[in-house]
């Protein structure tokens, strides 16, 4: 399938995605599953019970020293001093001077001087690029961590699973509360048990020495933990409200645009962060457009870069598809900030009726649309 | 392996066609093509009484993963749409050469029809795609 030139990359688990029946498919350059026979299947067995991604093509980074804290409070949109208890997660956004999204991260407090970040596999090399550039000055060293593997583990029985699959193993995560990790084995990360995911459902991220990936994929499986692909993991976190880089934002977008506000930390003031002054700059003067949810109410399917209509000038649906949970097709799309309530949206020439709506659509296995 | 059955007609874009003892057609999407697909979640039909030339886009059938344009196999009428489709597009996934039908049509000229694969070609077709 790929037309790629280099060689496709293979995760540690790609005999396993054989195995289980996998359609495999190029995504950023490895061979990862699309589907493993029904994606709505997959979807609903995540919602449901409990899934497993390999999600080992996304890039860990270590980065360690004594000024680590001041470079990611420089480098990152969100405030890393917001988390400084170990294991700690936050959010964020890495931007350019011009507040346009780079990619957007997970950053992980793990001891004095020590953060591990989780970045995006498609952004991997100008996100290297752009934070060893940043990164002079600074006493912080950047490791790429490319020994290690990443498993996530979702749905509402996938922590119990886990647990009875992996045994004393990950017992330093029995007691995590969301969006905090454990390092379970040697203080160094080898053996890292997050409880975050991109699904809207409550379970782990595993990140793992590569050689151990199959085992602990095989015990989980043995534990009824479904293995799900790509196409699912898509659907489950547009339900679940949350941007997908490159489609919801880019280097043109910035966060206040994409419905990531939250994610950027204004105060405390004397914090200077890159990207800054052009995001207070549009603050100030109002973002000209707005990420919001739609619901289409016409019969068909909505899907990423259709045309939006509205009463204050034209949109663009962002991302777009068929929402399992809800039996609908809905979508996020970036419209004028003042638009409300209704818009239309061009699909093959014709204009369908679409309803504005707060986003997430569904989250911890049911619609959050009354 | 895709099912093939032996009796129909078909497509380079993956349509089947079945004539039918009165000299009209039936067409669907091969079972290689919705299994491409992947689930099916929305179907959009021709209007009845419309005309088409061979290879216009007629119809669409939408899996969760993407939309994809069905082509009319020859030159002719529809007469006849799977209504039913409307509520069960995933009745393509479970049956593509019977109950999934997608619509029916009256040929102008039924020579057009030979010119279609049989089953044979159809299959070293699809053996292709798949190496």
């Amino acid at each position: 399938m790929s037309s790629s030139p280099a060689a496709a990359q293979r995760t540690p688990l790609y005999t396993q995605h054989l195995a289980a029946g996998a359609k495999i498919v190029d995504f950023a350059g490895w061979e990862m599953p699309i589907h493993y026979g029904s994606q709505l299947e997959e979807h609903h067995q995540v919602r449901n019970d409990a899934g497993m991604f390999d999600v080992s093509h996304m890039v860990v980074l270590d980065l360690a020293g004594n000024s680590v804290t001041d470079f990611l409070r420089h480098l990152l949109a969100n405030d890393v001093a917001r988390i400084q208890t170990p294991g700690k997660a936050l959010y964020s956004c890495l931007l350019n001077e011009r507040g346009g999204v780079i990619d957007d991260l997970i950053v992980y407090f793990m001891a004095d001087n020590w953060y591990r970040m989780v970045v995006n596999a498609a952004t991997r090399d100008k996100d290297l690029a752009w934070i060893r550039q940043q990164a002079g000055g600074y006493d912080v060293e950047i490791r790429e961590r490319d020994d290690l593997a990443m498993i996530a583990v979702q749905g509402p029985n996938a922590r119990d699973k886990a647990h009875s699959a992996l045994g004393a193993s990950i017992d330093a995560a029995r007691g995590l509360k969301p969006f905090f990790a454990a390092d379970c084995n040697d203080s160094k990360g080898d053996l890292f048990v997050a409880r975050t995911g991109y699904t809207g459902e409550d379970g782990y991220e595993i990140i793992l020495p590569a050689e151990q990936a199959g085992a602990t994929w095989e015990a989980l499986l043995a534990a009824e933990v479904k293995p799900i692909g790509l196409g699912a993991r898509d659907t489950l976190r547009l339900e679940a409200g949350m941007n997908l880089y490159g489609q919801d934002m880019d280097e043109d977008i910035s966060p206040l645009e994409a419905g990531l506000s939250w994610t950027v930390a204004f105060t405390p003031e004397d914090r200077d962060f890159i990207g800054k002054a052009a995001l207070v700059k549009q603050k100030a003067d109002g973002p000209a457009n707005k990420l919001v949810g739609l619901i289409l109410e016409d019969r068909g399917i909505l899907r990423a870069h259709q045309k939006v209509v509205t009463e204050h000038g034209g949109g663009e649906t962002t991302s777009g598809s068929f929402s399992p949970t809800l039996g609908k097709s809905i979508a996020l799309a970036r419209v004028p900030t003042a638009t409300t309530e209704h818009c239309q949206v061009e699909i093959r020439g014709k204009q369908l009726a679409a309803r504005i709506v707060k986003y997430p659509f569904a989250r911890n296995g049911k619609s959050l649309l009354g | 392996m895709s099912n093939v059955p032996n009796e129909l007609k078909y497509t380079k874009s993956h349509e089947w066609v079945r004539i039918e003892t009165d000299g009209n057609i039936t067409v669907g999407i091969t079972d290689h093509a919705q299994e491409l697909l992947g689930d099916m979640v929305f179907v959009e039909l021709p209007e009845t009484e419309a005309n088409y030339t061979a290879g216009d886009e007629c119809a669409v059938v939408e899996s969760v993963k993407a939309a994809s344009d069905v082509y009319s196999p020859i030159t002719g009428e529809v007469i006849a749409v799977n209504e039913e489709l409307a509520d069960a597009p995933e009745t393509i996934n479970q049956d593509a050469f019977d109950t999934g039908w997608m619509f029916k049509m009256q040929p102008e000229d039924a020579g057009e029809i030979d010119e279609l694969m049989n089953a044979e070609a159809y299959a070293e077709l699809i053996a292709e795609e798949e190496h």
